[in-house]
């Protein structure tokens, strides 16, 4: 499937990356050219097949209900960019 | 149904209840769960999505969840999914929530709802799955800023979903009382609006009856069940006047506006949400053992619906008392205190009556009645073993109501032990016709009716506290002279 | 003395110590300096001398004490991408900037706790997407190999081209990286070193910055097998912090490597032969396989079908889940924030600055894939083929114990040689992928020298938790072999 500047705009701004609009074309040809050689998949029959999503071989472990984290805002807090009071601080949210 | 200009119309209405679960730490982190603690101290570096964090599930969790499917009659399924549900929100530290949703834990659930006419309504659950709660943004701290609080970043809550069954914000909230009435004699949720442990989505359409479902919208932001109601009247109303007027509804998703008691649109960016779900590669499938499905099925406690059938057959009651009496667990418990080993009818009437008069006349709910169930029992012997009278024993509630002092306490301090000295009795009702002669008179000559007012004059001058069926028989003797 | 310790293995490096014929200090004083020596290769973003001093001299008091541990002393070099506290940790990203982790990942966790002494943390392609460590923000890891009479320098392989330059180029003894396609063993390849992508789940994945969570595996490069095996047995392990972590115990896998392979099933797989392959890559295979069976292997041809379609496949998954993965960089808690006066704008400015164009190239086409319309057209789609990728191999263990191929399909190239060219980049991957996407552990040992003196490595592919097998038949090809080649760097340094 070829993309069009229109939806390298779309999933650019899905994916909060900011793509400044002469970027588009080069970028839609780049990922084309990809999404174009990934589809060789097509050729295969997979009918029946479930997909496999790991190869993990544990059952899903469950931890206890013990509070055993936390309680460490200042290491929570030490590598934000903004912090004041406790709280992370970022740019408004628009509601 | 409401009746518009041009004619009848049926609401539609299903709810998405998120639950917070009860249990000590996190979904799939360390870090705990009280309400109101300081910003950022109940945080671990799972919760706020640093680099090379992974989750690991919470085995309480997972439990409190499936018993809540149990006691919502649903299939719980042996497997299910964790996946990602992606978007970006500052409160939301990873950019995806875990989430469950191709495959959910449970489905295909019921809820019965107790009519106020004693009848019952079966409401389908369509599905309940786990996922994580996100952090909590604050926009009023300091212009132009968002402050961001991570404590509930990661809560374990359970999504449940209702079909579109609902037909009347009356049945809206009798359904989320019995939900929230379900989740607390089930310990798995707290139930409490305020906290924010229990939040509502309404999805509300109307159509004309028989017809196909119309456009929904979706009401958020509501927190009380009466605030629910009111927005699902409001939004249904609104619906029915726009399409009656020839225009069409769009499917939106409404805010609840508490103040005016209307719904508005959310402005959201024009971006559709797309939020790629896909299987958490850091998760595998959660396979239950249905050897533990079966050990929690076997210790679930009494839920609402099996205590009022029991009500019903233990205790005699009508199913519209039982219903009542039964929906939480804390006025069943209170009844039980009180009917045991006493008249169930009397001690329900007591409980329905004085008891709910006095917590509404206060703005009280059943937990927090300054009467017992215990206590209400030994004002309920106090009138069987004739010590008082059930009008004296009310007098006597409205001062428990009030003082929350024990019954036969009160009446000795008052003094109100009832007069059953037959010679005390009959001076009081000499007194009274000695002074009432002419009426004494009357009655003689026929006006029989009369008999109640003397009967009056002389509980009156006993202070109420006269045994009445005795001052019955004695005034009828002395009348028949 | 000192002078020569850089020339020891691992293992000598470690029987030298327990002899007492040199001290833990004298060994980090000795690889310190080497580090030095290799600054101009730009292979560590970040040089811990004083910690690994420290760490030196903790492990000669245990040693005076008579308490040592497995690796006490031995000085390693950890990829960028692992969590190491309060040491900057970047994944080569410019979005990292200045990230001090308040924890330590599992995997290095447990190499402190065997006494290993951190020397710094080493280049990689940014969030170990590429195979060259050229996307890096810190610029490219310059191989220690050039090809004789041609300066122009080489790639180190990648992504974990820092961690494989630092064993060529000794200046490290060991070092950790991670392969979510190839990117142990095509470095290790491109090297001349030993590298090894354990079974999924063998290597706590807990700390390491993801990539790709279900293709993502650490494990170990080395000069030896040996080397290999005595750092997978520290690195390994049950991991309670990682839901997919194997509860399995951890073998001694250096106690496995007794040079007997007599009646060990080899299998040639022969749809890796029809790629276009070159010739004298072709030509080292079948020298690795005349070895194996010299050594008493039984070596037989097998099929593994879906081979062409494991590339394409790891090109749909792994940019799906980096997509998500790395949605977390946003410029809220921690790393770059581009100021801008509402959150969304934050958002977009922050990842358009942080991100390189490789690691945007991969997001952008993961949020495609995972897009609504394209999920089950693209990401199911893969999926299937990775089970068909996996049940490939699980007929192949039925009939062989261990599976032979090149690790790459040409030697390392020139720095800017196939940066142009994406896919041609990701072709670099094309024999390795596969055991990403069964979760089978494999390994990379040096074989030979391709036509114009640049080493090549062969590839060992073992049944998932069977590690022992894999190092068993990896120490035969190595002794085969005879590998005794040096780069380029270290002949200059008179070494």
């Amino acid at each position: 499937m070829a993309l069009d500047k229109r939806t390298v705009a779309r999933i650019a701004s899905l994916a909060r990356i900011r793509v400044e609009a002469e970027e588009l074309e080069a970028l839609a040809g780049e990922l084309s050219q990809i999404l174009a050689w990934v589809e060789e998949l097509n050729a295969v029959d997979t009918r029946g097949v479930l997909p496999m999503a790991s190869a993990a071989v544990s059952r899903l472990p469950m931890r206890e209900d013990h509070v055993t984290d936390g309680g460490c805002r200042e290491a929570i807090l030490q590598n934000a960019p903004k912090s004041a009071k406790g709280f992370f601080v970022v740019p408004k949210v628009v509601e | 149904m409401i009746a518009g200009r041009t004619g009848a119309w049926e609401v539609v209405i299903g709810l998405e209840v998120h639950a917070q679960i009860i249990s000590k730490a996190k979904l799939f982190s360390g870090a705990a769960t009280d309400f109101g603690a300081e910003p950022n101290t109940q945080v671990s570096p799972v919760d706020a999505a640093f680099p090379g964090m992974l989750p690991v599930i919470n085995r309480v969790c997972v439990e409190q969840a499936v018993k809540t499917g149990l006691g919502l009659e649903t299939e719980v399924n042996l497997k299910s999914v964790f996946e990602r549900k992606n978007y970006f929100y500052p409160d939301l530290p990873p950019g995806y929530q875990i989430s469950q949703y191709a495959e959910p834990l449970a489905r295909a659930g019921r809820l019965i709802l107790d009519m106020s006419e004693g009848t019952t309504r079966t409401i389908g659950i369509t599905r309940l799955h786990m996922e994580q709660d996100a952090g909590k943004s604050l926009h009023d701290q300091e212009p132009g800023k968002t402050h961001v609080d991570l404590n509930r970043a990661g809560v374990a809550l359970m999504e449940i979903v209702s079909e579109p069954d609902l037909r009347s914000a009356e049945e809206v909230g009798i359904y989320l009382r019995k939900l929230r009435a379900i989740l607390r004699a089930l310990g798995t949720c707290d139930g409490n609006m305020e906290e924010g442990s229990l939040r509502c989505d309404a999805n509300v359409s109307v159509r004309r009856p028989g017809e196909p479902l119309g456009t929904r919208c979706e009401i958020k932001n509501v927190n009380s069940i009466r605030f629910l109601m009111q927005a699902v009247d409001y939004e249904a109303r609104r619906q029915i006047e726009i399409l009656e007027e020839g225009g069409r509804v769009e499917q939106e998703t409404r805010l609840f506006d508490s103040a005016r008691g209307t719904t508005r649109p959310m402005r959201l960016k024009e971006e559709a949400h797309d939020y790629r779900y896909f299987p958490d590669p850091d998760l595998v499938p959660l396979l239950l053992d249905p050897a533990w499905v079966e050990e929690i099925r076997r210790s679930l406690p009494e839920l609402p619906d099996a205590r009022k059938a029991r009500f019903i057959k233990e205790y005699g009651l009508t199913p519209a008392d039982a219903a009542i009496l039964s929906g939480e667990e804390a006025t069943a418990r209170l009844f039980e205190a009180a009917a045991r080993g006493r008249d169930p009818k009397i001690a329900a009437n007591w409980v329905m009556v004085e008891l709910f008069g006095a917590l509404n006349r206060k703005g009280l709910g059943i937990e927090n009645s300054p009467v017992s169930g215990e206590s209400l029992g030994r004002l309920l012997d106090l009138i069987a073993d004739g010590t008082i009278s059930g009008r004296i024993a009310k007098e006597v509630f409205a001062e428990m109501a009030e003082t929350g002092a024990d019954p036969a306490a009160i009446v000795e301090a008052k003094g109100l032990r009832q007069v059953s000295d037959a010679g005390a009795i009959e001076a009081a009702i000499e007194a009274v016709l000695a002074r009432e002669a002419e009426k004494v008179g009357e009655y003689k000559s026929g006006r029989e009716k009369l008999f109640g007012y003397f009967v009056g004059q002389v509980m009156r001058a006993t202070g109420g506290k006269a045994n009445p069926a005795l001052v019955n028989a004695l005034l009828k003797k002395k009348l028949a002279r | 003395m000192t002078g020569r310790l850089p020339a020891l293995t691992l293992a000598e490096a470690r029987d030298g110590l327990k002899r007492k014929e040199f001290s833990a200090r004298e060994l980090i004083e000795a690889y310190i300096a080497a580090m030095e020596r290799a600054r101009p290769l730009n292979i560590f973003i970040t040089e811990t001398p004083e910690r690994a001093l420290e760490m030196a001299r903790a492990s000669d008091d245990r040693r005076a004490r008579g308490s040592t541990r497995s690796l006490d002393g031995i000085p390693v070099a950890v990829k960028d991408l692992f969590c190491t506290k309060g040491v900057l940790t970047t994944a080569a990203s410019h979005i990292l900037d200045g990230f001090l982790p308040p924890y330590e990942s599992t995997v290095t966790e447990k190499l402190w706790k065997s006494g290993a002494v951190l020397l710094g943390k080493t280049n990689c392609d940014e969030f170990a997407m590429g195979s060259s460590t050229t996307t890096s923000f810190y610029g490219p890891t310059l191989s220690p190999w050039r090809r004789p009479g041609d300066n122009r320098p080489l790639v180190a392989g990648g992504s974990s081209g820092g961690s494989a330059a630092a064993i060529a180029a000794r200046a490290a003894l060991g070092a950790v990286g991670t392969d979510t396609g190839g990117s142990i063993r095509q470095p290790a390849s491109f090297c001349g070193i030993v590298g090894l992508k354990p079974s999924y789940g063998r290597c706590s994945r807990w700390g390491v910055v993801a990539y790709a969570s279900s293709l993502d595996h650490p494990g170990p490069l080395a000069r030896t097998v040996r080397d290999a095996a005595i750092l997978l047995a520290a690195m390994a392990g049950h991991d309670p912090k990682d839901s997919t972590s194997a509860p399995l115990p951890v073998p001694d896998f250096e106690a496995a490597l007794s040079g007997d392979i007599r009646g060990l099933r080899i299998g040639v797989p022969a749809e890796y032969r029809s790629s276009g392959m070159p010739a004298e890559i072709d030509a080292l295979w079948e020298k690795g396989a005349g070895w194996l069976a010299a050594a008493g292997a039984r070596v037989k041809e097998i099929s593994l079908p879906m081979t062409r379609y494991a590339l394409p496949a790891y090109y749909i998954i792994a940019p799906a889940e980096a997509s998500s993965n790395l949605a977390r960089y946003d410029g809220v808690r921690f790393g770059l924030r581009v100021d801008a006066g509402n959150i969304d704008e934050m958002y977009e400015l922050t990842r358009a600055a942080g991100f390189g164009a490789e690691v945007r190239r991969r997001i952008l086409i993961g949020t495609y894939v995972l897009s609504a319309g394209y999920y089950e057209a693209y990401y199911l789609k893969a999926q299937r083929v990775r089970a068909l990728v996996a049940g490939d191999f699980r007929k192949a263990f039925e009939t062989v114990d261990l599976i032979l191929a090149p690790t790459a399909p040409s030697a390392a190239f020139a720095v800017g040689e196939k940066s142009k060219d994406p896919i041609a980049m990701y072709l670099n991957d094309v024999f390795t992928v596969t055991a990403n996407l069964a979760g089978l552990p494999a390994i990379s040992v040096p074989a030979g020298l391709s036509g114009d003196g640049l080493p090549l490595g062969l590839q060992l592919i073992g049944r998932a938790f069977d590690e022992e097998t894999v190092f068993r038949a990896a120490g035969v090809l190595e002794d085969a072999a005879e590998f005794r080649h040096l780069p380029e760097f270290l002949a200059q340094d008179g070494r």
